[in-house]
């Protein structure tokens, strides 16, 4: 959660040719560094071997169902809001091996887990939203007394540094869920960019020991008044809002609205709000054998509530159609969510708007059903 | 890593009874070392079965929890998995985890009198309810049995259910919308037998599985019968693949199935139950 007026605690200012020196920091405490590289026309977080290979001078274009990469003349790296995918592909991972059976051939059979690899990993440049979506994530895979193991590894050794949002694009609408756009304490390091490098604050222990590291220099007054604007600059940015508050029984009042047919004609069931949605969690498990016969790997994979298989039981798809798959992405994510986690499952990232291939704004969606919904 | 709540143990196929041309019960044995002993469940919940090279699938035990020598299956065929299951045969091998979820109110219900009630093929939850209270019958006061089929062919356990009829203090009354020569119960609805049953049922508590449409309706009519509705529960049905609420398919409004269910006290989602698409 956003801290909004608390104090900055800037520890100093990392100038941009001394970046390499985070990364080598990180290296040797045993991190493998990923962070936001350009690949494919988009920002993914890929690995990370130097302060060049981030996207300098990259911003970006985002609209409902536009996404586009520009060069620009800034010496900035982060000058941009949020790619397709950041934290969650590296903890719930789009297809994870749980289990593997061997056969004999008597078809007797062996079960053994499959164990994630030591991978202690070091994300760079995580949002604001990002971090929101994770502590979200947590609550769901590492609910107590049964975590999910797979996910706890990864989530244990993970460390994350943090890049407050300067750059908000046209579909974020992180201020109105109260996710963004300035980091808080969840992270191990927070850093605000400037022109010439980076204002570092250190958020946890760990980031204070990799901290103690850097070749820091004092923060000017002005550099620390100009980081005041932007943060400032970043908010009023935003165009879209999300309604404020628990919309759960606004929108299972709007269970017949007409709306949700209106939207299912443009929906495509496609599933790609759900894959670039940072909090969405469904997955569905399939086994694969091997031809010899002798053996199975039993994999989980990132489903989506937009398919067919979804809601299926013996025979039956409870959700046969796009209108009632919508609204069940929506009544979950904006409403049950609530109940179950305490809090929305939005956090304002936009994601889903940009990558819908029809343009669909969920912030219109959901304005059209609380409009007409008595809200 | 702890993995072992989402890893099957080794079970193996030690009975196997056709029920009817599309419904079995398997009879497993768990033969992993890595697996408690004994085996212990709760009426109502159920297990994930895992048929190698192909999946899982819940299935409800239907066995009795203090009978650990052989948990029972009773499966219906009807998609890929069930199929393959469906050609196991005593001495082959499968996978088990479990068992997951809430069961019936076996506590609360001592000292009660019982209404079973079961439609078409998904009764399984409930008899294992019904050879419990059997087992014990002691503990309970009134036993009420209601079984309801589309078709007559579609009863399985028809013996059994015609030798509990004749057991002390308990009634049982069964009915199919289509009936033909032989069979001597109401033909008609579910809903049809509460005032046939001849026990009053003011104080009883409910156990219900079955088709959505037909515990709404039983559900409606016991209301009118003077029940209270804190004392009906229900086993609810939906997609699950984890079984430990992780995966999402079996939301439903604030629970998962697999966690909170799948048996439910019916004032905790009367809202809920019977809303398209939910």
């Amino acid at each position: 959660m956003a801290t909004g007026g608390a104090s900055p605690g800037w520890r100093g200012f990392l100038p941009r040719e001394a970046f390499d020196t985070l990364l080598r920091a990180l290296e040797a405490a045993g991190y493998e560094c990923i962070g936001p590289r350009v690949e494919d026309g988009a920002i993914l977080y890929r690995g990370l071997s130097a302060g060049s290979d981030l996207p300098q001078g990259v911003e970006e274009a985002q609209a409902p169902g536009h996404y586009r990469l520009q060069h620009t003349d800034t010496p900035r790296c982060f000058a941009w809001a949020v790619g397709p995918q950041a934290i969650k592909p590296h903890l719930f991972t789009p297809r994870e091996a749980l289990w593997e059976t061997e056969r004999d051939a008597d078809g007797r059979l062996t079960f053994r887990p499959v164990e994630p690899g030591p991978r202690p990993l070091a994300i760079i440049g995580v949002r604001a939203c990002d971090l929101a979506a994770l502590a979200l994530q947590d609550q769901h895979f590492l609910r107590a007394g049964n975590a999910d193991p797979y996910y706890a590894h990864r989530r244990e050794g993970l460390f994350l540094v943090a890049v407050n949002c300067t750059h908000p694009a046209a579909t974020c609408f992180c201020v109105s869920t109260g996710d963004g756009p300035q980091a808080g304490d969840d992270c191990d390091l927070a850093l605000d960019e400037l022109d010439e490098g980076y204002a570092v604050r250190a958020a946890s222990s760990k980031g204070e020991t990799i901290v103690q590291q850097l070749p820091l220099q004092a923060l000017t007054e002005a550099q620390q008044a100009q980081i005041g604007r932007e943060r400032e600059a970043a908010r009023s940015a935003q165009q879209r809002t999300m309604p404020a508050g628990n919309l759960r029984d606004h929108l299972f009042n709007a269970w017949e609205h007409p709306r949700w047919a209106q939207v299912a004609e443009r929906c495509l069931s496609c599933g790609n709000c759900t894959s670039v949605c940072p909090t969405c969690f469904c997955h569905q498990q399939v086994d694969v054998p091997t031809l010899d016969g002798g053996n199975a790997t039993h994999y989980r994979e990132w489903d989506s509530c937009f398919t067919q298989n979804h809601s299926y039981i013996h025979g039956i798809t409870l959700r046969p159609d796009t209108r009632s798959r919508y609204r069940q992405w929506l009544t979950h994510k904006l409403g049950s969510w609530h109940d179950q986690y305490g809090r929305s499952g939005c956090v304002g990232c936009g994601r889903c708007i940009t990558w819908c291939p029809v343009g669909i704004d969920i912030t219109e969606e959901v304005s059209a059903l609380l409009a007409e919904a008595g809200k | 890593m702890n993995a072992s709540i989402q890893v099957p143990w080794q079970a193996e196929v030690v009975s196997r009874v056709q029920e009817t041309p599309s419904v079995f019960t398997l009879g497993l044995r768990l033969d992993d070392p890595a697996a408690p002993a004994p085996y212990r469940f709760a009426p109502g919940q159920f297990n994930m079965l895992y048929l190698y090279g192909v999946g899982e699938v819940p299935i409800s035990v239907v066995s009795d929890p203090e009978h650990d020598d052989e948990i029972q299956h009773t499966v219906r065929a009807v998609g890929r998995v069930t199929h393959g299951l469906a050609a196991l045969h005593p001495g082959d091998q499968l996978g088990l985890r479990g068992p997951f979820g809430r069961g019936w109110p076996l506590e609360a219900a001592v000292g009660r009198d019982l209404l079973l009630v079961t439609g078409g093929l998904g009764c399984a939850p409930v008899v294992s309810v019904i050879n419990y209270a059997m087992q014990r019958r002691e503990r309970f006061g009134r036993l009420g049995i209601v079984q309801g089929v589309k078709h007559m062919d579609d009863l399985i356990w028809r013996e059994r259910y015609e030798a509990w009829a004749g057991q002390p203090d308990t009634q049982v009354q069964l009915a199919a919308d289509v009936a033909g020569s032989g069979w001597n119960w109401h033909v008609g609805l579910v809903t049809d037998l509460f005032d046939r049953l001849g026990m009053p049922l003011d104080q009883a508590l409910v156990m219900l599985c079955g088709p959505e449409p037909m515990m709404i309706a039983a559900i409606r009519r016991l209301l009118e019968l003077g029940v209270e509705a804190e004392s009906v529960w229900l086993s609810m049905e939906r997609n699950m693949q984890c079984a430990v609420g992780l995966c999402g398919h079996c939301q439903y409004g604030k629970d998962f199935l697999c966690r909170q269910g799948p048996v439910f006290n019916y004032p905790d989602i009367r809202d809920r139950l019977g809303v398209k698409g939910f």
